[in-house]
């Protein structure tokens, strides 16, 4: 498989489930916010600010929005082109890293994701947006959704299934960290839960599609040191860290034919590490460290791991070219 | 033959049914409606069944198709505008429908030109009997801006220079056939040939089989046969690609979809590199060595250590290991000197050189600017002319006499007189018409055929070609670029 084509498959992938992984933050985010007794403007800014610095471009929505209202903040997630990793951006770069694979793709996966590009710059998309807000996110949801069903039921699984894979869960590691970050201040020690709160942490549950998976093993009692748990280290969830971490480990092994304990790179070597790690961890442990930090450094684990497959799969290849031209013009000389 | 002015004739029609009304040919040949404003025989039959099409289930089904390109991404880039806007290629649902006797001409025709071709290119690059003859004087060969003297005497495999052809065809006022250009570069064009043959193929899904046309669904087939027949000697299983300038080139919806269909990669410049005169490609398991090279970049961008130093779109060495014969390439370097349009005045004489016929298909008549009773003539009569630089394409560096202002008309007469060799000039020929759905109404539109000539072991051409219409009214120029879309072109197995 071409280095470029399988880094293309890799972020094509990462970018879909980069734009369902919004979707979901700022759904949820909407939802919660139905329950509000009072909502003036501190209170409103008090919702979205934590889904800002989740993202990590809160910096950036303040050159570009005066305040932190809820239509803003939509706007930046949703919408603005200027945003790398808004929606629209997210599913524009899918698109355009699709587009030039379109020979290793099933048309039916690429007709998909075409259809959600040019439904999101639709006007359709923005009226559908401002006045029903739920159903235009569970589009992208579906959508979404829609996109790893027709891989997972249409695409042939090579190498460059192997890639798009591993894009999808190194994505989803991230975004369902970040998830859980949003609400890590009331995991402080000291801190005592209020109704507020339960509100908030089930609606971390929703946002990643674990509340029935967490029902089913916890009951109804929404207790934010299981709710850390279940969505870190559950093996079987499939949006859990965990499981995520597990899944590229599996597909970087499929990409290199090399067996579990053992590495033949540094991304088999890292991934490996941290899946151990996620393994042999409990959640008072890291309760303990500080959930904060803790996400903090696992998402530094898991850009290593991105980094380190980028240089062993994409970038080794590409480096040579300028070895071979000095390489090339040197034999000129000679003749 | 002179530029024809649309003078009313009297071909009152009979009165249609149906969402098909017929409308006056007036002085044009109109593929579907004699002069007498009847139906020609290839067409009863399609029009028996499309005549029963109620407006509304109609406009449906063009919506559908419509949707259909632009979900499936069949569409073609707009250069220079910052959006990206990718456009449809407009499509129109009434297909160009030739009988099977006319086809055969046309085959015939086509095969005896691109043998013609091969033969010359042949000749120019060894012996240069054809030139040493004065059957066409040297200096028009060797000045010709495509003309590569870096590969005189060199072997191209198989023998073959131009591997893929897309012959423009045109049809005059009687309805005669004649060659408008070649295009035996990097003919665009063919995947629009398949897309409109699927599209119609489900709008006409009830009725499809019963219109008896011949199928064209065998081109990636033929055309990765073809590319595998020139690999380099002893390679059993060679590794072909399709080499693309990228995801901004127009025609790049294309160059992936026949990838796709040949099961072959498709690879950008940056993903090969060459090594001891081998051209490899930059695999996730290493490299991997390259056979034969699909290339749908110009000659000036494949090597910049050869060709243009600029070109980021090439690969260093690559011409060096196809000197060496590790490599091939479709079509072969050089072979732009046959589209020149100064060099086309020449290939009925090369037909009659190489193979001792006459020209099944003939030229569009054409003056040389360099010869000077011709070049007497276009100064004359340049306003009733159509002027053409002899190397541009697309509708460029052009001038439609008949159309230009007196200012338009004196500036290409400076031109012909600075640089008498690189211009031509034809007379308007008036292009056949086809009924063709515009404004919600059929009405006459300008139409040309660009069928694609595989030549490998022997030469095929799939039935038909990319109709190319022009969709305003009276316009003779049918390029994408400029308001031009596209039909269906139907070869049927009979006369009928």
């Amino acid at each position: 498989m071409l280095s470029r084509v399988a880094n293309s498959l890799y972020w094509m992938s990462r970018y879909v489930e980069r734009a369902e992984n919004t979707a979901r933050l700022v759904d949820v985010n909407l939802q919660l916010m139905l329950d509000a007794s009072k909502l003036d403007d501190k209170a409103i800014a008090g919702y979205w600010a934590p889904i800002l610095q989740s993202s990590g471009d809160d910096e950036f929505f303040d050159k570009l929005y005066p305040k932190v209202t809820g239509r803003n903040v939509t706007e930046f997630l949703v919408f603005q082109a200027d945003n790398s990793n808004s929606i629209l951006s997210s599913i524009t770069q899918a698109r355009e890293n699709a587009r030039t694979v379109r020979d290793q793709i099933t048309a039916e996966l690429w007709e998909e994701l075409n259809r959600l590009y040019l439904f999101l710059n639709s006007p359709k998309a923005r009226s559908m947006w401002r006045q029903s807000p739920f159903e235009f996110f569970q589009e992208i949801r579906s959508s979404s959704l829609l996109l790893q069903g027709l891989t997972d039921a249409t695409v042939v699984r090579n190498e460059g299934w192997s890639f798009a894979q591993a894009g999808r869960y190194i994505e989803r590691a991230d975004k369902t960290s970040r998830l859980l970050d949003v609400r890590h201040a009331s995991l402080a020690p000291g801190y005592t839960t209020t109704q507020t709160d339960a509100l908030g942490w089930s609606a971390v549950l929703r946002s990643c599609s674990a509340w029935d998976g967490y029902k089913a093993l916890h009951g109804g009692q929404v207790e934010p040191k299981l709710v850390a748990e279940y969505l870190l280290l559950s093996e079987d969830f499939p949006r859990s860290v965990r499981f995520c971490v597990q899944q590229l480990n599996t597909s970087l092994r499929r990409i290199s034919g090399v067996a579990e304990g053992r590495f033949s790179n540094d991304a088999e070597r890292l991934c490996g590490r941290l899946h151990a790690e996620l393994q042999f961890s409990t959640a008072e442990e890291i309760l303990a460290r500080g959930l904060h930090d803790y996400i903090d450094e696992l998402q530094g684990k898991l850009n290593a791991i991105g980094e380190a497959l980028f240089q062993t799969y994409i970038l080794q290849h590409f480096a040579l070219q300028q070895e071979d031209e000095i390489r090339q013009q040197e034999e000129q000389q000679q003749q | 033959m002179v530029a024809t002015s649309p003078s009313s004739s009297a071909a009152k029609t009979e009165a249609g049914h149906g969402i098909f009304k017929p409308y006056e040919t007036k002085a044009y040949f109109d593929e579907m409606l004699a002069s007498d404003g009847s139906i020609r025989p290839h067409y009863q039959r399609f029009l028996e069944h499309f005549s029963d099409l109620k407006p509304e289930e109609f406009e449906a089904k063009r919506h559908a198709v419509d949707m259909a390109f632009l979900r499936q991404g069949i569409t073609f880039n707009v250069y220079g505008d910052a959006q990206g806007t990718e456009r449809v290629f407009p499509f129109d649902l009434m297909p160009r429908i030739i009988p099977s006797a006319e086809w055969e001409h046309l085959e015939k025709g086509l095969i005896q030109r691109i043998t013609a071709l091969n033969m010359f290119l042949h000749d120019i690059y060894h012996e240069q009997h054809i030139l040493k003859d004065g059957t066409i004087p040297a200096h028009y060969v060797l000045s010709a801006k495509h003309f590569r003297r870096e590969f005189v005497n060199f072997e191209v495999p198989k023998n073959i220079y131009i591997h893929i052809c897309g012959t423009d065809i045109i049809r005059d006022a009687k309805g005669q056939y004649l060659v408008l250009e070649d295009n035996g570069r990097c003919p665009s064009g063919v995947s629009y040939v398949l897309e409109n043959r699927r599209a119609l193929k489900r709008t006409y899904s009830d009725n499809f089989e019963a219109m008896g046309v011949r199928s064209v669904e065998h081109y990636p087939t033929e055309l990765h046969k073809l590319l595998e027949y020139v690999a380099p000697a002893g390679v059993s299983e060679p590794n072909v690609v399709l080499l693309t300038p990228g995801a901004y080139n127009s025609a790049y919806f294309e160059h992936t979809y026949l990838a796709r269909q040949m099961g072959i990669e498709i690879v950008e410049g940056r993903d090969l590199l060459v090594r001891d005169q081998r051209v490899y490609m930059r695999t996730t398991k290493g490299l991997r060595q390259v056979h034969v090279i699909y290339r749908r970049i110009d000659d000036d961008f494949l090597d910049p250590t050869v060709f243009r130093k600029d070109s980021a779109l090439g690969v260093p060495g690559l011409v060096g290991a196809y000197r060496a014969g590790n490599v091939s390439l479709a079509n072969s370097i050089g072979t732009g000197v046959a589209d020149d349009k100064v060099i086309y005045y020449f290939v009925p004489k090369m037909i009659k050189y190489y193979l001792g016929e006459d020209p099944i298909i003939p030229n569009v008549p054409t003056y040389l600017a360099n010869e000077e009773a011709d070049r007497k003539y276009i100064v004359e009569h340049i306003n009733e002319l159509v002027v053409k630089a002899a190397n541009e394409a697309g509708g460029y560096g052009m001038l439609m006499g008949p159309h230009s202002t007196a200012a338009e008309c004196d500036e290409f007469r400076k031109r012909v007189l600075a640089e008498p060799r690189n211009y031509i000039a034809q007379p308007v020929v008036s292009l056949s018409r086809h009924p063709t759905y515009c404004d919600s109404q059929f009405g006459g539109r300008h139409i040309d055929l660009r069928p694609f000539i595989l030549y490998g072991e022997k030469p095929v051409i799939i039935p038909g070609g990319l109709t190319r219409v022009a969709l305003r009214a009276g316009s003779l120029v049918v390029n994408s670029s400029q308001g031009g879309g596209s039909k269906d072109s139907w070869v049927l197995h009979g006369d009928k």
